[in-house]
């Protein structure tokens, strides 16, 4: 009885053909999920496009909240690309960017991989003081970091912008946890085939940990690009300004530039754009990976 | 190729000894397979041999060089691993030829003794392909070849046919066997799986919570256990143990009833265990002193396996595959003397 019921239910299969099958009717919860991630799908791109529509602003409607300019301009682009200040800037962000993300890399990974296959005492130990530092704001560091650099002349250096990010307690912990889905076995068959520690670390270790290794490029990279507070502190000279300090100088206590300030943001988002865009893939998985770890 | 010599080996971890004094000489070309439950020693010491673990006391001599404290690049050994080892950012020909890295010859010879390994394990055609796009047979096949490029004196398997199907380990278990018989070098091979340890080996070493327990050929360990372990380790199903006690006149009295008289010298007023494999114990056999109900059938073909309720639990024996006793039908199980073996209760080892 039950079976010719079920026949009867369910449509023939050349019903499906012509017609496709059915498509279960959304719930309610499912709406409701939709709904909220298309407005947090708003919220995150509105500051974007208040950044280029702003950009596009003559200097008297900045203060106006309509969202197309009454006049579109590219005078800003003009202004600020014709400003020398602003390569400058865009160059030092370049420099310290890099470089800071190469050192993070190469040296978080070195502890990471260290304090992940090697059995040494005090190893515990000095994950938790290093994953311990995570709980200090920078704001508390940035006093420190400042006598140090003057002590030691790296202050409105390179240098003094770099340091402190060159090793990052996240970056160590991201990469050990990563390194611990490497199996020891490979780290094993490598050293009985003559590899030394050094050698095991960068032929074997490293590239089988290679979408964490981009994920945490990407951050350190983008971290150092949009540093503001310990730049403004260390730089002086204005040919030392990264570019989020060079912006903020856009402005004074009198009066801020918007436009031109927005119009550098905007420029200064292409890089981080481009590196997203070709990276993305690895963040993703970056991202899942650590999550799962975690 | 040479030959391997293990001399009072001890390990500890912390103050846990977990390898007590193992003694073992692998002769030049021997096939000699480790084979316990886990946790028995068998992996420690093949890492130990391997330099992978450091040697509390003891010595490990490889060609007759103490290797103790070389690194394992310096042992002039290579292993395979259980899960492969073979790296997935490389191409079979980067994994094979991998362990000739630090190799100081040119690179044409290089090229050439990668390919002719290759050859030699059918994997020819794949030397450019990725291990992602091999099959588990084949990659376990690059991870010998990576072994064999480097032509060590002793050849460490540690359980590398764990992670195979039971198809696929049955032939790589022949493949080995007769790659074995034709490059003739040393293989210490660790294994839990005793049909694995009984079908290649040369020699096996029982081991159970890291002391030896038993070292001979597959018939020795199969028809000559030193002990209780070893006997109902090796064989499957796993060999009847009823207990007993000797009576006069090399008389056995078996708690499930009945006596047993044996030609050799047995211990008089000794408990004792009796042993029999299910593939010696039969219905309707000469000497059936074990009598009970069939409890369960499990139909091989070709005989049946039947599992007869005794007071000591089941026994298991033998019987005809085409008419077998039916279910909770009284059978007579026996055995032929020479079949049945005779061990020490308390000590476990072996009488007779």
């Amino acid at each position: 009885m039950a079976v010719t019921e079920d026949i009867k239910i369910k449509p023939s299969s050349e019903e499906l053909l012509k017609t496709g099958p059915s498509r279960a009717p959304r719930n309610m919860g499912q709406i409701i999920r939709f709904l909220l991630l298309f407005a947090g799908g708003i919220l995150m791109v509105m500051p974007i496009a208040f950044m280029i529509s702003t950009s596009l602003k003559w200097p008297h409607e900045v203060y106006n909240l309509n969202f197309i300019p009454d006049e579109p301009t590219i005078e800003n682009y003009t202004y600020v690309l014709e400003d020398g200040r602003f390569y400058w800037w865009f160059l030092n962000s370049l420099i310290i960017a890099v470089i800071t993300t190469i050192c993070s890399v190469i040296f978080d990974s070195l502890v990471g991989y260290t304090l992940c296959k090697f059995r040494f005492p005090g190893r515990y130990i000095i994950f938790i003081a290093i994953l311990s530092t995570l709980m200090i704001p920078t704001e508390m560091l940035v006093i420190p970091w400042y006598l140090m650099s003057q002590q030691f002349g790296w202050l409105d250096t390179y240098w003094g912008i770099m340091f402190p990010g060159l090793m990052t307690a996240f970056g160590t912990f991201l990469m050990k946890q990563f390194f611990e889905t490497v199996p020891d076995d490979f780290i094993e068959a490598a050293r009985i085939d003559g590899l030394n520690e050094l050698q095991i670390w960068w032929t074997v270790a490293m590239p089988l940990v290679r979408p964490a290794l981009a994920a945490l490029a990407i951050f350190v990279f983008l971290g150092n690009w949009t540093a503001f507070i310990w730049p403004l502190i260390v730089t002086n000279s204005v040919e030392m300004y990264t570019l989020p300090v060079g912006l903020s100088s856009f402005g004074d206590e009198a009066d801020v530039a918007w436009e031109l300030i927005m119009t550098g943001a905007a420029i200064s988002t292409i890089p981080t754009l481009v590196v997203f865009l070709i990276f993305q893939r690895f963040i993703i998985r970056g991202v899942v990976m650590a999550g799962l770890k975690g | 190729m040479a030959n391997l010599v293990i001399r009072d080996l001890v390990k500890t971890y912390d103050k846990t000894e977990v390898l007590h004094s193992i003694n073992l000489e692998v002769e030049d070309g021997e096939f000699v397979v480790f084979v316990g439950p886990s946790g028995c020693g068998k992996s420690t010491t093949l890492r130990l041999v391997a330099g992978l673990e450091e040697v509390t006391s003891g010595s490990i001599e490889i060609a007759g060089r103490v290797v103790n404290n070389l690194e394992p690049k310096d042992r002039d050994i290579a292993m395979v691993f259980q899960n492969y080892a073979i790296y997935p950012h490389m191409t079979v020909r980067k994994n094979i030829g991998f362990g000739l890295r630090s190799s100081k010859a040119p690179k044409a010879e290089k090229e050439k003794r990668i390919e002719s390994v290759a050859e030699l394990l059918g994997m020819t055609e794949y030397l450019d392909r990725k291990p992602n796009q091999l099959s588990g047979g084949q990659r376990q096949r690059v991870a010998i070849g990576r072994a064999m490029v480097r032509d060590p004196a002793v050849f460490l398997f540690d359980e590398p046919l764990s992670n195979l199907d039971a198809q696929l380990r049955t032939q790589m278990r022949l493949e080995i066997k007769k790659l074995h018989q034709r490059v003739g070098s040393t293989i210490v091979f660790v294994t839990h799986d005793q049909v694995e340890a009984m079908t290649m080996a040369d020699r096996i070493v029982i081991m159970k919570d890291g002391h030896i327990q038993q070292v001979g050929s597959p018939s020795e360990v199969y028809h000559q256990p030193a002990n209780t372990f070893v006997a109902q380790f090796i064989g499957a199903p796993s060999m009847n143990m009823i207990p007993g006690r000797v009576e006069a006149d090399n008389r056995i009295a078996l708690s499930t009833g009945g006596e047993l008289a044996f030609q050799r010298p047995l211990p008089q007023g000794r408990p004792v265990i009796l042993g029999i494999r299910p593939e010696d114990l039969h219905p309707g056999e000469v000497n059936s002193v074990i009598e009970g109900a069939v409890n369960v059938r499990e139909p091989l073909g070709h005989e049946t396996l039947i599992y007869v309720g005794t007071s000591e639990g089941d026994v298991i024996a033998k019987a005809d595959g085409r008419t077998p006793p039916g279910i909770g039908e009284v059978v007579k199980l026996g055995a032929a003397l020479e079949n049945m073996h005779v061990f020490d209760a308390e000590s476990g080892e072996a009488l007779a």
